[in-house]
């Protein structure tokens, strides 16, 4: 899984990059692969401002929507006129072609609060292994459930 | 992510899915397989080669004995008297009310001994509600921890199915079955479906299922055959506007509300629900089941209300993106007098109102 230098990334796994007060964001590849098959994607308005940590947009695949929150703050500059048409760009170039939207920072220590390509990298490897501790700590329920079946 | 407080139910396969990639997701208390390649490449693959699916999570019961054909006449809408030895049939378990407890298939296996397909999220509500209507004369019996399911299904499934197996498949018209060796697995073969494509539903001993399944593989890869989630069956279900319980079917709601009237044979002298139903006819169902197309950017979702004018009508069912049409189409109970083709209505989707309208069922046709 890629995770590009240079990048800043964000608990809800979004990416940002940072040009002097600009901000470009998309999310990553760990979340559209997480999500599947993206059939449609809405973004806010050219002008709207983003709030830190709220929804400014949504992502759908065939099965669910999901919020996509804001990494930053900021007023909209420009979205991604491709996406409507093609969402699935976002899960064939998501740090490319696939950006979301271009906001204008609204404030620069907001950047603080996001993590390097590394502790990224780390994170979704944590975030993967609490998946997979949860699939031992089924195995060993059931084991346990085997057990009881039987003393029964 | 939190941790699971209750351990999943695991199908025989569930170690399969796992090595193949499988996106795995919980659905009515089963670890299942939602995807493994993409849920729009797994549909696509069903409608023009063929699907394999686990569909073990789903319930079976067996009701058994001298009695059995009038209990299930009196506990079913269908008519089960129709039902030919090998022979199967779509229906209800209503309540008094006319609510819909379960749809189930219903498969004859004995001539005396009927084996009820029913809802993973059903099966102890469903097995609770049979044996407290069941005499002295009928053994019902919870039989889902035994077999496991698999539902191959497309236009390829007869040519992949055929060579491994002595039984004509031929023979076995829809809604009929065989008990046959399938690959050396003995199964019930049962020509029925969840796609709208041809097809086949599997019944076998849980044990031996990955032993079907490795073999259904390996035989239909030359024929484009993928393994396929929970995201493409609903997808391909919906686009057939066939009901899922929990969405369009549940306790409150009748099948003539669900517009599946043709399921229901009212010239039965008796059953459960008979009288309710019979009065809804009479006096009309307030509101109805209808497809929608939308009209504009977004996809209908479950629980979005529906407006006419500004006033809401009812609510969403099920929506997605279809995969075959590549529009985004829903289900929806909307109230009597707005349910025609054409009709405009509008959805709320996160605040914000889009164009759709009713178009006629199933969404897909081949």
């Amino acid at each position: 899984m890629e995770f590009p230098e240079g990048l800043k990334y964000s608990k809800e796994h979004e990416w940002v990059l940072v040009e002097g007060t600009s901000a470009t964001i998309g999310i990553t590849e760990y979340a559209q692969e997480e999500l599947g098959d993206i059939v449609f994607v809405e973004l806010p308005e050219v002008g709207e401002k983003i709030v830190k940590d709220d929804p400014f947009g949504a992502v759908e695949s065939v099965k669910a929507v999901s919020d996509i929150y804001a990494p930053v703050s900021g007023e909209v500059m420009e979205t991604n006129e491709i996406l409507p048409d093609n969402p699935e760009t976002i899960n064939d170039d998501p740090y490319g072609d696939g950006w979301m939207v271009r906001v204008e920072l609204s404030d620069i220590d907001d950047l603080k609060d996001l993590m390097d390509a590394d502790e990224y990298a780390e994170y979704v490897a944590q975030q993967k292994e609490d998946e997979d501790d949860e699939d031992e700590d089924e195995e060993d329920d059931e084991e346990e459930d085997e057990d009881e079946d039987e003393e029964k | 992510m939190a941790a699971v407080d209750v351990a999943l139910k695991r199908t025989p396969l569930h170690a399969a899915h796992r090595r193949a990639g499988a996106k795995m997701v919980e659905f009515a208390g089963w670890d299942m397989p939602v995807q493994y390649r993409g849920v729009i490449e797994e549909h696509l693959a069903v409608r023009s080669a063929a699907g394999l699916f686990d569909v073990s999570h789903m319930g079976e019961i067996e009701v058994r004995g001298a009695g059995a054909l009038e209990f299930c006449q009196r506990l079913t809408a269908n008519d089960v008297a129709r039902l030919q030895l090998f022979q199967a049939q779509y229906s209800f378990l209503l309540n008094e009310q006319g609510g819909v407890i379960d749809d189930v298939i219903i498969y004859r296996v004995k001539p005396e001994a009927y084996f009820i397909c029913v809802n993973a999220s059903n099966v102890d509500k469903d097995f609770a509600w049979l044996a407290s209507h069941a005499g002295a004369d009928v053994e019902v019996d919870n039989q889902s921890a035994m077999y496991a399911q698999l539902a191959l299904q497309g236009p390829a499934a007869e040519a992949i199915l055929q060579p491994l197996t002595g039984q004509p498949l031929d023979a076995i018209k829809s809604f009929q079955f065989r008990f046959a060796d399938v690959a050396a697995v003995r199964c019930l073969v049962a020509r029925t479906g969840y796609t709208g494509e041809p097809g086949f539903e599997l019944y076998c001993h849980g044990d031996a299922a990955e032993r079907l399944w490795n073999a259904l593989m390996q035989a239909g890869q030359s024929h484009g055959l993928v393994a396929v989630g929970l995201g493409a069956r609903d997808t391909l279900r919906l686009e057939k506007a066939y009901p899922l319980y929990g969405h369009e079917l549940d306790d409150s709601t009748t099948p003539l509300e669900a517009g599946l009237e043709w399921v229901v044979k009212l010239t039965k002298p008796s059953f459960l629900g008979r009288e309710r139903l019979l009065e809804q006819k009479q006096q009309g169902v307030t509101r109805k089941l209808v497809g929608l197309e939308a009209l504009e950017p977004g996809i209908p979702r479950g629980g979005y209300g529906v407006f006419k004018d500004g006033a809401k009508t009812g609510a969403i069912t099920s929506g997605t993106k279809s995969p075959s049409l590549g529009k985004a189409i829903a289900l929806a109970y909307v109230a009597s007098d707005q349910a025609r083709i054409d009709n405009r209505l509008d959805v709320e989707i996160r605040g914000r109102k889009i164009g759709a309208k009713i178009v006629s069922l199933p969404f897909y046709r081949r």
